[in-house]
């Protein structure tokens, strides 16, 4: 008998709710609702035990599940999570009441085939972060993307049909590079356990290629300059619950990606390339910043400054070997790949909820445009108070969470070299500069048109959203420690392996020479 | 005792809470009770702490309240520095906070006024936000002078920024309320920029965020260099330095950063007297003089420090001779006296900048809160020109605001003229390369500050009333609120001077501010010291006193006496006073410059980077190919796209589920 399959449930859970509500919808079952609320809140409260079940003093995968899956290729249904995947899966959770919550009114049109999508979709992300075996995590990524695709594409907005394309076309373009490169490494090994792959020796040059082809994947769901110009379109033509799951989630998997497959898989070619992954990491945050300054879309706006957000993400987790060739230790290296992890994180609250707050304006006014806004503060005083604290935090404000993990990579970084700090940094002025004067000509101002004179303010379902969004910003921002604690073992166990060669020793040009074949 | 050191943030913080989230339940009397409660609590440890600290000589406190996170082995904490720098600094701040939030009841009893009438966010809670504000501000303010660490220095840096950007907007109607306050956000936030890159190399050096352990080890970072520019290598120290000054540069407003400062004055008085004068900008000041082991070792940051004040004391002094707005007046004296504070520091007479810093605290919040009087007197007008002879109407306000102005130019036995005085002998004393130059500066300064200050004392007091009819007849004394914090400020604008002894020239600073011999001037001004009253016979034999006095009579002639004069010398020199009216230019310098540049750059790299070359080029021209291809397959299956895939999806998951089953049953 297997101890009890928590992650199995995380990820099959909503996606059997997924279906019950599709069946209910075809039995004409009308409460679809809070069908849907019951099952993403009784997964939020099954993944809390990931939490409180977790041993912190070890890397080791836990809550493992494993089973022979598809034997003539060795496939294993295989589960598990570490210090870097259960945060993430906590922030899926967690998100996905809330975008439940988010559609409750606005939604009329197939209710229990939106909700289903939401659900689904979370169950496979859950996959996407739990995977341990190649194929099975293949399948999670590939199928997340579907019902993404239909959120867009049934419930988006009048270009819905371009965006969805777009979105399609480059994800695509990236995850089949990342298909032959995982077919590759299983034909060298005979496996498909991602464990399997980061012991895997490889040459350098297949390293190379093994590299760039996750670089591509990846890249492109981060998503980094210049493979990003899909998000934005994706998040216009997204509707909200679509367009918070997009930021809040769906961008953390190219995170998350680098993390799990790149550094470890491919350590050498991660040390030769690391400055292509940091200069698209720091161009992200200067230029996208100055596009973000000019968007008059108030979703553009947000979606540009993710990007540049996760500039931050990538530049944190990069930055190990920079550290390694100038100090000649990894001193450092722990700081900027933790503060790039909690960015995710924290850019998944904040983003999130900025994206909720444009939601709660369009489901009134149906507009985007900024100019059609201003002195909404007059109409809707309870609704300002949040915007300003969530673009306050998206510009990093020190006591919200949108702070810890810039602070961390920026100070990382200046030990790496004083120019990415520089660079970096300027997000202080930049981020301040978007936000600000977002909320000056949305929020404050006297109000200029009767549209916004008869906006009713915040609901009690609206501000339950918002709040709680607030209080996990207030709170991580006030005391990170207990999300950085969970990472630790991990990412000194991530460290450690990274610079370690997986050359040939005579061929070695890795930091610690060559590693364990 | 650390119970006591934690209630100090902790009660002005529990007051703004309440008052700003359950402001319509408790009402108007409730908010300003619990803040004020919060604050005077505050003021009560906060002496309590003085006595025990400064005067008891307790032990200095150095201790942590929690530990924030820990990473890579580095843990960054938030604790508690108390030792004599700390203890004066609280005082000063709830002080004049309890001060301040006393006459804000005055102050804002009409606020109803100031909203439109579509507004929900002025009548029913705009009261209780402001003092929620005020005593979150409260809070922040004490964070960051109670720090022992460069992480919580850092917290409380950003959270009086935060909210002196709520309190600038606070009438958010107002264009030019949510102009300015915009504008000082950003202008911080470069300051910013600079302090955090300083924070960042502290870390890279020290490997530490605590003060202890960074002072601790400085010395033997003198010779380490870092290249910043490939070949150029400068000195670690004097980076370190200069970037966490570029902090204090936007905080305390010294040139370039001085810009946002007098835009500032948007916002309601009682702030202008609180934040923008006696303590938020006062700050860098605060940081510069606790970092002193730090700029003690880079003689060319100090250098840096000290012009830069000096341009500051100097020039912005010039733009209050030409102000007609009663608070944009105070607020360019505000920006000339820090920058005296930062010329102290600069020459290492950290003492006398600190001593600078709580006088000026002391009168400048007076001379605020008076010029708050006039305006609430004047129904909101805040034109001196029409203005005049208010002394017969309000005779407490005028009164304190005399005795403010009077301290502001150092007059004999004020408390300016003790701390301004130590500052212009500091320089006089002073090795450093340029001190020469910037000593007459800093004296041409105290001309300066005379005539601006004399002549809206003049225009506003005294002469002939011209508001119009209707004013003047409503004209009266303000209400006992307002009333009483001015004369509460005014005691300690001309007794607080008298602290002088101990705290310049005695020992109060011993261990807490750090001086290198070869700098030390307060040392050597302080053999001459004897007393108060030597001390105003010794200065009858230096310029100041009478470049103070001519600074009076010359207003007094000019806007008194013969008023042609000022509009003749106008006439006469149009090219400056356009310079000045200007106020050099800096404005629209930045506007056109940085504001429009941003823009202009985000634009560019918006239409051509992403629109033309990677949408345009790149995506959409394979797009155009797929696109085709898809709108073939959606003929074929028209309408049902979603049903299609669902069931494709459902159909791969359950394959999944039954693979693992049948694998699990193997």
């Amino acid at each position: 008998m297997m101890e009890f399959p928590l992650l199995s449930f995380l990820v099959w859970l909503p996606v059997a709710g997924g279906i019950a509500l599709l069946v209910m919808d075809a039995l004409g079952f009308p409460h679809v609702r809070p069908v849907a609320l019951l099952v993403s809140i009784a997964t939020f409260l099954l993944s809390l035990l990931l939490y409180t079940e977790f041993d912190f003093q070890t890397a080791a995968m836990q809550f493992q599940e494993s089973v022979p899956w598809i034997a003539a290729i060795n496939a294993h249904y295989h589960l598990g999570i570490d210090g870097i995947s259960m945060p993430l899966i906590l922030l899926t959770t967690f998100t996905t009441v809330l975008v439940v919550l988010a559609g409750w009114e606005v939604i009329q049109n197939k209710v229990s085939q939106y909700l289903a999508a939401f659900l689904i979709m979370e169950g496979l992300m859950n996959g996407v972060f739990a995977a341990l075996d190649a194929v099975l995590f293949y399948v999670f990524w590939e199928a997340m993307l579907v019902p993404m695709f239909l959120i867009i594409g049934v419930w988006g907005g009048p270009r819905r049909v371009y965006a969805t394309i777009k979105f399609f076309l480059y994800t695509f373009f990236g995850s089949v590079f990342m298909l032959v490169a995982l077919i590759y490494m299983y034909l060298q090994s005979g496996s498909f356990g991602i464990l399997d792959f980061h012991m895997l020796p490889l040459g350098m040059t297949e390293q190379l290629l093994i590299f760039i082809a996750f670089l591509l994947a990846f890249a492109v769901k981060v998503p980094m300059w210049p493979v990003h110009t899909w998000l934005p379109d994706a998040h216009v033509e997204a509707p909200t619950g679509g367009s918070v799951i997009l930021a809040a989630i769906m961008l953390k998997i190219g995170g998350y990606g680098f993390l799990r497959f790149s550094l470890p898989i491919t350590p050498d070619a991660s040390l030769a390339l690391d400055w292509v992954v940091i200069l698209m990491s720091l161009v992200a945050v200067v230029y996208i910043g100055f596009v973000a300054l000019v968007q008059e879309d108030m979703k553009k706006l947000i979606a540009y400054s993710s990007i540049a957000h996760m500039g931050f993400v990538t530049l944190g987790i990069f930055l190990v070997f920079t550290l390694m060739e100038k100090t000649g230790s990894i001193q450092g290296a722990g700081l900027g790949m933790e503060g790039g992890m909690v960015q995710m994180i924290s850019h998944g609250f904040i983003s999130g909820a900025l994206f909720l707050c444009v939601g709660v304006l369009y489901d009134r006014l149906h507009s985007r445009q900024i100019s059609d806004y201003g002195g909404v503060a007059n109409s809707m005083p309870v609704f300002a108070g949040f915007m300003v604290l969530f673009a306050l935090a998206n510009s990093g404000l020190p006591g919200t969470s949108g702070f810890v993990g810039e602070f961390m990579v920026i100070l990382a970084s200046f030990k790496a070299n004083i120019w990415f700090a520089i660079l970096a940094a300027t997000t202080l002025i930049l981020g301040a500069a978007y936000s600000l004067w977002l909320v000056k000509r949305v929020i404050f101002g006297d109000i200029t048109n009767d549209n916004v004179r008869q906006l009713e303010d915040i609901n009690r379902r609206e501000f339950a959203i918002l709040a709680s969004l607030a209080a996990v910003v207030l709170l991580f921002g006030i005391w990170p420690a207990p999300l950085v604690e969970i990472m630790h073992a991990s990412v000194d166990n991530l460290l450690s392996h990274v610079i370690v060669s997986k050359l040939p020793a005579e061929t070695g040009v890795a930091l610690l020479g060559g590693g364990s074949p | 005792m650390e119970n006591i050191y934690l209630a100090i943030p902790l009660a002005p913080l529990l007051g703004a809470i309440i008052a700003g989230l359950f402001g319509r339940q408790i009402g108007r009397a409730g908010a300003h009770t619990v803040t004020i409660l919060g604050v005077g609590i505050s003021f009560v440890l906060s002496l309590f702490v003085l006595k025990r600290i400064a005067i008891d000589g307790g032990e200095p406190f150095n201790g942590s309240v929690y530990t924030w996170l820990i990473s890579d082995g580095l843990k960054f904490e938030i604790g508690f520095l108390i030792d004599n720098l700390t203890a004066l600094m609280i005082t000063v701040v709830t002080f004049v906070s309890l001060m301040v939030h006393i006459y804000t009841i005055g102050y804002m009893a009409d606020d109803d006024h100031n909203w439109p009438s579509h507004s929900k966010a002025g009548a029913p809670s705009s009261y209780q936000r402001f003092f929620s504000f005020i005593a979150l501000f409260t809070f922040s303010m004490l964070m960051l002078v109670m720090s022992n660490n460069f992480l919580q220095l850092f917290f409380g840096w950003e959270a009086v920024g935060l909210v002196s950007y709520l309190l600038i907007g606070f009438w958010y109607t107002r264009p030019t309320a949510i102009y300015a306050n915009l504008k000082a956000f950003l202008v911080n936030r470069v300051g910013d920029f600079g302090f955090l890159l300083g924070i960042g190399a502290i870390y890279a050096f020290f490997n530490s965020m605590d003060y202890a352990t960074v002072f601790a080890a400085a010395p033997a970072m003198v010779g380490t260099t870092i290249e910043v520019f490939a070949g150029t290598e400068w000195q670690l120290l004097t980076v370190i330095c200069i970037f966490l000054f570029i902090g204090a540069m936007g905080k305390s407003a010294q040139v370039p950063l001085h810009v946002w400062l007098p835009d500032s004055m948007e916002g309601p008085t009682p702030i202008s007297a609180l934040i923008h004068a006696a303590t938020m900008v006062t700050a860098g000041i605060f940081m510069v003089a606790r970092m002193s082991p730090l700029f003690e070792l880079s003689t060319t940051a100090l250098v840096f420090v000290m012009v830069i004040g000096a341009i500051t004391a100097l020039f912005m002094g010039f733009l209050g001779i030409v102000q007609n707005d009663i608070k944009r007046v105070v607020a360019y004296s505000t920006l000339s006296q820090l920058g005296y504070m930062t010329v102290a520091l600069g020459v290492s007479a950290y003492a006398a900048g600190i001593f600078h810093l709580m006088t000026h605290a002391f009168f400048k919040a007076l001379l605020f809160l008076g010029a708050g009087s006039v305006i609430i007197a004047m129904h909101h007008d805040q034109d001196i020109r029409n203005m005049g002879g208010l002394r017969r109407y309000m005779p407490i306000t005028w009164i304190t605001s005399l005795v403010g102005s009077l301290a502001l130019i150092g007059t004999p036995f004020f408390a300016g003229f003790y701390s301004k005085d130590t500052i212009i002998e500091a320089v006089h004393h002073s090795q450093l390369p340029g001190a020469g130059l910037v000593y007459w500066m800093v004296l041409a300064g105290v001309f300066v500050t005379a005539l601006y200050s004399f002549r809206m004392y003049f225009l506003v007091f005294h002469g002939t009333p011209r508001m119009d009819d209707h004013i003047r007849e409503h004209l009266r004394e303000t209400p006992w609120v307002v009333t009483v914090p001015l004369i509460l400020l005014a005691i300690p604008s001309v007794l607080s001077g008298y602290l002088i002894d101990p705290v310049v020239f005695g020992d109060y600073f011993a261990g807490v501010l750090h001086v290198d011999p070869a700098n030390d001037v307060l040392t050597g001004i302080g053999e001459h010291y004897h007393g108060p009253v030597s001390f105003v016979l010794h200065a009858l034999g230096g310029p100041a006193i009478y470049l103070a006095i001519a600074g009076v009579v010359t207003a007094w002639y000019v806007y008194m006496k013969n008023p042609a004069i000022a509009g003749d010398v106008q006439q006469r020199f149009r090219g400056i006073y356009k310079l000045l009216v200007n106020k050099y230019y800096a404005d629209d310098f930045n506007d056109a410059v940085f504001a429009g540049g941003a823009r202009g750059v985000g634009r560019l790299l918006w239409r051509i980077g992403d629109v033309l070359i990677i949408d345009g080029l790149v995506v959409n021209g394979s797009a155009r190919v797929v696109g085709w291809v898809a709108s073939v397959v959606r003929h074929v299956q028209t309408g049902y796209l979603y049903h299609y895939a669902f069931s494709m999806i459902i159909g791969l998951l359950l394959l999944l589920f039954w693979f693992v089953y049948m694998g699990a049953g193997a």
